[in-house]
């Protein structure tokens, strides 16, 4: 049966966890977590191979200055498939994984098989993890098999590579939709083979459409892979991407993952932020916690 | 390239740091009683304590109003009336919005001191109770001049002198309750807050001082049971208005019969929360929560008496034990805290004594949440039973406190019947995402106020009251004016 998702009640629930409060040492534990969550991302037709480079090293080292203990490098680079070759190299031996958008991103309007090679052609140019976009038309329109059956193929594509599948929630617009679509997604995922923990990620948005990520979108994703886990036993990763700039607005969703999944979700392996401006705003907040004055926008590198 | 690489930390369990709410608050070491727009005191010479319930820390000392000074502030009230209910609305509303706009500047010092007198969350009383406060008063303030309009085709008068005993839950909110609708409609208030609870009442005393609201207009006296014996039985007083307790509501409406005195009251409550199978289970868990443990528990429209749809139990159960594993109770002041003190050493004997019960007549208690709990003050881990029948006492009786009774149903119609197998009739709530179901249930529920796929939304325009021995009269909306004004 479909599970039954009533909108006042998650407002109300999501809005809770704006209401904590998140201070001193817990603030910069927090943030320094965030920081290590971050998939930089840049996702613009106009992106570089220069730009690329230096958005690999501003993940690894994401601020040259001095701080103890030192900060943490983010998740991961996120970029276009043509460009990940040159991430790859760039991040070399640091830890720092290379995603791909692949599968037509963003709006997913090419044929299956297109699709696919879109994906092998990533993998093989080295990405770690590859983010998805699902067939929303076929979705909208009811044709639930044809979703699923694409994602299984997606999924042996990507062969080793970990797997994020965005629903584009702006564009499924109720939030049943969305909760339909996880359970579709991650049933799909499974079709194609066991899930290690952390392998298989559901993601709210391309950050191509507005509405983006939001707190009550997010929460029902997490309460579908708390079903999922209660079920198998199995832990799927969450992303919301697009829409989070700004350091509190993150410290809000590691609250919310704290009190719904749980402390075991608060990793890397299996929460990500997709964001291009989160990572400094973090950043100054460090900072001023570090030397008691914030620093100037202009004091971080953009890329 | 050179970049020396960093290494990401090894996640650790992420904790809250503790987030006390420092505003400053001064409280006098005594605390007068307020009678004719000044503070006195007491004729009766009698003081009490009023203690912090988070720490046992005495606060103040208040004073007892005795006889004398229950009779000075219905004098009072009565020498204020003849001006005050001749007042045009429109005058009588611009003091409303100013105690509303005065409620809302002072609204930190109102919520520190209702967490440190009361025992709730200080994020409730910032979040839920001082703002209602404020949207109280101003929305009365708007019904002040078009008190007309509220009654089409009928003449609308003040009632006179209005005694009001509210309780100790929602100490200032219950206060907003009572005199916004009375002062409004152009009568005049002699108010007792409970025992427990004085101090955010006499800040508003303040308050009144402060707008110049017109001398006598609003008395308030401190004191227990004796001073509201002495105020309800009063001569002079024209209505009487209570919330608190079945028992004490069905000794008031004794003793005021044949006196002319006009009555409302809003008194206990065993709400039923109804879960369907076809609800939206993760959402419904947030209103069994909401529903309980909100406030201690210790709100009379709680959701303490739960009917699960027999196909749903074991999810409901398992959802709800992991829930309550997040609530975070302790230090009130705290804005991380989830559920703060019980409101006072005897509730609290009370609240454990109807445990014990539960226990004894064999109910399987959950105690979700086993915190550490502070070793001082008066402190309750919120619980829930199964194993329950609507025959047991813990299913019957109110409790008021963070305890739960949970119960299966297996028809809509045994839903209603074991809903409605109660003596009281305050609130239910309905969970069901179909729309036919929620309408055909609903209409069928002894209730005064039922909320769908939703529990304890509260709003001034809203009217709250109840069925049976819950009570009757109405507060808030258009229908909380009616108990204040006399129609002819």
């Amino acid at each position: 049966m479909q599970q039954q998702v009533d909108t006042v009640m998650v407002e109300q629930r999501a809005l809770s966890f704006t209401r904590r409060s998140i201070k001193t040492e817990s603030k910069i534990q927090g943030l320094r977590l965030v920081l290590s969550m971050i998939d930089l991302t840049t996702l613009e037709g106009k992106d570089s191979d220069e730009k690329i480079r230096s958005l690999c090293r501003k993940a690894i080292t994401p601020w040259e200055g001095e701080i103890t203990p030192p900060l943490p490098s983010v998740a991961a680079v996120c970029v276009y498939p043509s460009l990940v070759i040159i991430a790859k190299r760039a991040l070399e031996g640091s830890g720092v994984n290379v995603a791909s958008v692949a599968t037509g991103f963003p709006s997913g309007q090419f044929p299956l098989s297109v699709r696919i090679d879109d994906v092998k052609k990533a993998v093989e140019a080295g990405a770690d993890e590859i983010d998805m976009v699902i067939n929303r038309g076929a979705f909208l329109s009811g044709h639930y098999g044809e979703v699923a059956e694409e994602i299984k193929q997606v999924r042996i594509a990507c062969g080793d590579a970990h797997l994020k599948i965005i629903l584009e929630t702006g564009e499924l617009e109720t939030l049943e939709n969305v909760r339909a679509a996880s359970d579709l997604v991650i049933e799909a995922a499974a079709s194609a083979g066991p899930i290690a923990d952390g392998e298989v990620f559901i993601k709210t948005s391309t950050g191509k459409v507005s509405p983006a990520a939001t707190m009550p979108v997010t929460l029902v994703m997490l309460d579908a892979i708390q079903s999922y886990f209660d079920k198998t036993g199995v832990r799927i990763g969450m992303k919301p991407a697009g829409g989070i700039r700004t350091a509190k607005q993150s410290l809000h969703y590691l609250v919310m993952v704290k009190e719904t999944l749980g402390t075991d979700w608060l990793t890397p392996t299996l929460f990500r932020f997709g964001a291009s401006s989160l990572a400094n705003d973090v950043l100054r907040q460090l900072v001023r916690q570090h030397t008691g004055r914030y620093p100037a926008n202009y004091d971080f590198s953009e890329a | 390239m050179e970049i020396e690489r960093t290494t990401n930390n090894p996640p650790e369990a992420w904790e809250y740091s503790a987030a006390p709410e420092r505003f400053p608050v001064s409280i006098e070491e005594t605390n007068k009683l307020f009678i004719d727009g000044k503070f006195v005191s007491p004729k009766s010479r009698k003081w009490f304590a009023s203690t912090n319930p988070a720490t046992d820390e005495k606060l103040a000392d208040i004073a007892t109003a005795g006889g004398a000074d229950v009779n000075a502030a219905v004098l009072a009230a009565k020498k204020a009336l003849p001006k005050w209910s001749k007042l045009a609305g429109s005058e009588r509303a611009k003091y409303l919005y100013r105690i509303a706009r005065r409620i809302q500047e002072r609204a930190r010092e109102f919520a520190v001191l209702e967490t440190l007198d009361g025992g709730k969350p200080i994020k409730e009383s910032r979040d839920v109770d001082i703002p209602l406060v404020a949207q109280h008063f101003f929305y009365c303030a708007g019904w002040a001049d078009k008190l007309e309009y509220a009654f089409p085709g009928r003449e609308v008068q003040p009632i006179g002198v209005c005694g009001q005993i509210i309780p100790w839950n929602f100490p200032l909110m219950m206060a907003a309750w009572k005199l916004a609708p009375a002062i409004a409609c152009g009568n005049t208030c002699v108010l007792k807050p409970a025992e427990t609870t004085s101090l955010t009442a006499l800040r508003l005393a303040e308050v009144l001082q402060e707008v110049e609201l017109p001398d006598g207009v609003i008395n308030i006296l401190t004191g227990a049971g004796d001073t509201g014996k002495h105020l309800a039985e009063h001569k002079m007083i024209h209505k009487l208005a209570f919330t608190g307790s079945t028992n004490v509501g069905k000794m008031l409406m004794r003793n005021s019969a044949g006196t002319g005195k006009r009555l409302t009251l809003e008194l206990g409550g065993k709400s039923a929360n109804i879960i369907f199978a076809d609800a939206a289970i993760d959402q419904a868990i947030e209103g069994i929560v909401s529903g309980i443990y909100f406030n201690q528990g210790h709100v009379c429209c709680a959701g303490s008496r739960l009917f699960v749809e027999e196909p749903v139990l074991e999810e409901v159960i398992h959802k709800l034990t992991r829930r309550m594993k997040s609530l975070r109770i302790g230090d009130p002041m705290d804005k991380n805290t989830d559920v703060g003190a019980i409101n006072s050493r005897s509730q609290l004997q009370t609240i454990e004594q109807y445990i014990k019960t539960g226990v004894a007549e064999g109910g399987q208690l959950h105690e979700a949440n086993n915190q550490q709990l502070p070793s001082r003050g008066n402190w309750c881990n919120p619980c829930f039973f199964t194993d329950i029948q609507p025959s047991h006492t813990i299913a019957r009786e109110e409790i008021f406190g963070p305890v739960l009774s949970v119960m299966t149903f297996r028809t809509p119609e045994e839903a209603i019947s074991r809903a409605n197998n109660s003596p009281y009739g305050l609130a239910a709530g309905v969970w069901t995402e179909k729309g036919s179901k929620v309408f055909e249930v609903a209409k069928r529920l002894e209730a005064g106020i039922i909320w769908c796929n939703s529990y304890n939304q509260f709003d001034a325009a809203s009217p709250f009251g109840g069925f049976k021995e819950s009570g009757f009269g109405r507060e808030g909306g258009m229908q909380g004016l009616k108990p204040y004004v006399k129609l002819v």
